[in-house]
């Protein structure tokens, strides 16, 4: 109950943001939702199946490529189209990295992915005519519900309707990874991280329910890749980039990977505390390096648990 | 006509062959620095590549200093070495403060307390020494250079592979001789049995972890003759570093050494051949090697 009014305030508060607050924050709302979705998925893996990938900027890149060239290359410019593009490819290229990867489990699995995102990194670097090398390709204005915008000024056209469609698309997003994690797969999921021994002698396919997992989060994040694209009108390899999804872990567990909107709330924090720490100095890493020490140290699920955990707490003592 | 030609392919091959045998070089070292600490402590340092950047920045500026004060050019390598494995001592630094809190933990966290660790010196890097590339200059020459087979090469690059070659050695004879090395084989090995035995782990853990980061700062070190520090060189090297162990075998320090050698060759025969293989074809061996034999080429040999 707590949680849905929780939900619902968020919510009305991002719907309400283009209305009240500066152009520059609603800007950077955007990447967040996009990353919202990213992380969605990718605690699907980490939270709920206790497998942490170091590679799933691959799929981000992989979401916003499949953008950049269909705005670019074939003259696609519906966002409906791009984003089921990207889901689909998001897929069709988690199918053969999951099958190798959820075959081994903790440092082996966080190895093997961080080789296949560096193998995609080297890929996009490389082969400049299809990628464009390390100056990217562009990602032109998609329509939206199958009308052109291009006669919109960019800053109205992203604070406006794209703004209120990537909105649309996380609470889809959200909406679905809800059933997931609450539907008997989600259980056998959460079975298989506490006790894959146990989970196997229940009758559950560990390595299955993991590929399918590790397929869904493959699907997100391209999801969230495509719609970090437009926002920048371009898109380039260090989204590929082995630190990026080691940023994307962190984002989650900064949130709190043992809840279901931790890692929004880590994706949120960390965009908007990023901006502002970087206005002020430009030593972010610095700063943020010692922000995730602190983390795992002292709070390791997060600031969802820093919350939750102080409650029952004070209940005590009254 | 055609003994030209055969000279100048063979005049080829060995400055290929140089080069990639000067890269793996500099990768055994960063290498040994990431075996010896998973192998003892079993966490996969990230921030070795960090080390490595920072060892490069220290090495530039002590030069300069040498340089400054009049210390005569042959001889810059003395302190370029030694102010590598100085600053090494900033692994102590790091293990008491940071890293000693998660030996408990999931080896998740313990990957991302050494990704925070990378994210502090990146910045702290740039902080320091600023984000204009920074180089020894013409040192890089100052002992000449050689004809070998047709092909012409710094001896600077000859004395850092022997250089490496003589660590190589040197690790050897620590792990398989000294009682350090015993003790260092016995924890890796078990390490509940060692501490039973009366293996103090709290001086063990700091010892190797400073081990494997001045391994990491001499490797950055000896190689920014050869190139210019930059700020994000750390971030790249350790991709490389972990290719090397993964092909090696994680903990193997003889994995190490033919990793590097893979990685190091390979990668300088790509860059000849077909530039646009080069890191991609390393890849795909790393995930042929852990999809085929994930243990390495000499995994389960202890440190």
């Amino acid at each position: 109950m707590k949680t849905a009014l929780a939900v619902g305030l968020g919510v009305a508060a991002i719907a309400a943001a283009p209305l009240v607050a500066s152009t520059y924050h609603v800007l950077l709302m955007l990447p967040f939702m996009a990353y919202a979705i990213v992380l969605l998925g990718l605690n699907l893996l980490f939270g709920y199946t206790g497998l942490v990938s170091f590679g799933h900027a691959l799929f981000i890149g992989l979401g916003a490529y499949a953008g950049a060239f269909l705005t670019t290359h074939a003259k696609i410019r519906s966002l409906e189209v791009i984003l089921l593009v990207a889901a689909a490819l998001g897929a069709l290229v988690a199918v053969p990295v999951a099958a190798l990867c959820v075959r081994y489990v903790k440092i082996y699995f966080g190895m093997l992915t961080l080789a296949f995102g560096m193998l995609f990194y080297t890929f996009v670097l490389k082969f400049y005519r299809l990628t464009g090398g390390d100056e990217g390709t562009p990602f032109l204005r998609p329509a939206l519900l199958g009308r052109s915008l291009d006669a919109m000024p960019k800053i109205d056209y992203l604070v406006g309707p794209y703004y209120y469609y990537s909105l649309g698309v996380l609470a889809l997003a959200a909406l679905v990874m809800w059933r997931i994690v609450h539907s008997p797969f989600g259980l056998c999921l959460k079975t298989i991280r506490d006790n894959p021994v146990k989970a196997e002698t229940l009758g559950i396919s560990v390595t299955r329910h993991r590929f399918y997992a590790f397929v869904i989060s493959a699907i997100y994040a391209a999801v969230g890749g495509a719609l970090l694209g437009p926002p920048t009108g371009n898109v380039d390899p260090t989204l590929a980039y082995w630190t990026h999804s080691g940023n994307i872990v962190f984002m989650t567990l900064l949130g709190g990977f043992t809840s279901f909107f931790g890692p929004v709330v880590g994706a949120f924090v960390f965009i908007y505390l990023q901006n502002w720490v970087m206005s002020v100095v430009p030593y972010w890493r610095l700063i943020f390096g010692a922000m995730l020490a602190v983390i795992v140290i002292a709070a390791p699920d997060g600031l969802v648990g820093l919350v939750t955990r102080r409650r029952p707490a004070l209940t005590g003592r009254a | 006509m055609d003994q030209r030609l055969e000279g100048v392919a063979v005049a080829h091959a060995v400055n290929v062959l140089l080069s990639g045998l000067f890269h793996a070089s500099v990768l055994f070292l960063v290498a040994a620095g990431l075996q010896v600490v998973f192998g003892v402590q079993k966490i996969f340092n990230l921030a070795c590549g960090s080390f490595y950047a920072l060892g490069a920045y220290v090495g530039v500026s002590a030069v300069g200093w040498y340089v400054g004060a009049g210390g005569p050019p042959a001889l810059f390598i003395v302190p370029l070495a030694l102010a590598g494995l100085a600053v090494g001592a900033v692994g102590v630094v790091v293990e008491r403060g940071l890293l000693r809190f998660v030996y408990d933990r999931d080896e998740t966290f313990q990957l991302l307390m050494t990704f925070a660790i990378v994210l502090m010196m990146e910045d702290a890097i740039r902080l320091t020494w600023g984000t204009a590339p920074r180089s020894t200059g013409g040192l890089y020459l100052a002992y000449g250079q050689v004809r070998l087979f047709g092909a012409t090469v710094p001896v600077y690059n000859l004395v850092v592979i022997a250089a490496s070659l003589a660590i190589a050695l040197a690790i050897g004879w620590l792990l398989a001789r000294t009682a350090f090395g015993r003790i260092i084989r016995a924890t890796a090995d078990n390490r509940e049995m060692a501490e039973a035995l009366g293996v103090d782990m709290r001086r063990v853990y700091a010892k190797v972890f400073t081990l494997g980061t001045a391994l990491g700062t001499l490797g950055g070190a000896l190689v920014i003759p050869a190139t210019a520090a930059m700020s994000e060189m750390g971030i790249e090297l350790i991709v490389e570093a972990f290719a090397v162990v993964v092909i090696g075998g994680l903990g193997s320090m003889r994995g190490a050494f033919v990793g590097a050698l893979v990685v190091g060759i390979l990668r300088a025969i790509a860059i000849s051949v077909y530039p646009e293989l080069e890191m991609l074809l390393i890849y795909l061996i790393v995930i042929a090697v852990l999809v085929a034999r994930p243990r390495g080429l000499f995994g389960g040999a202890a440190a």
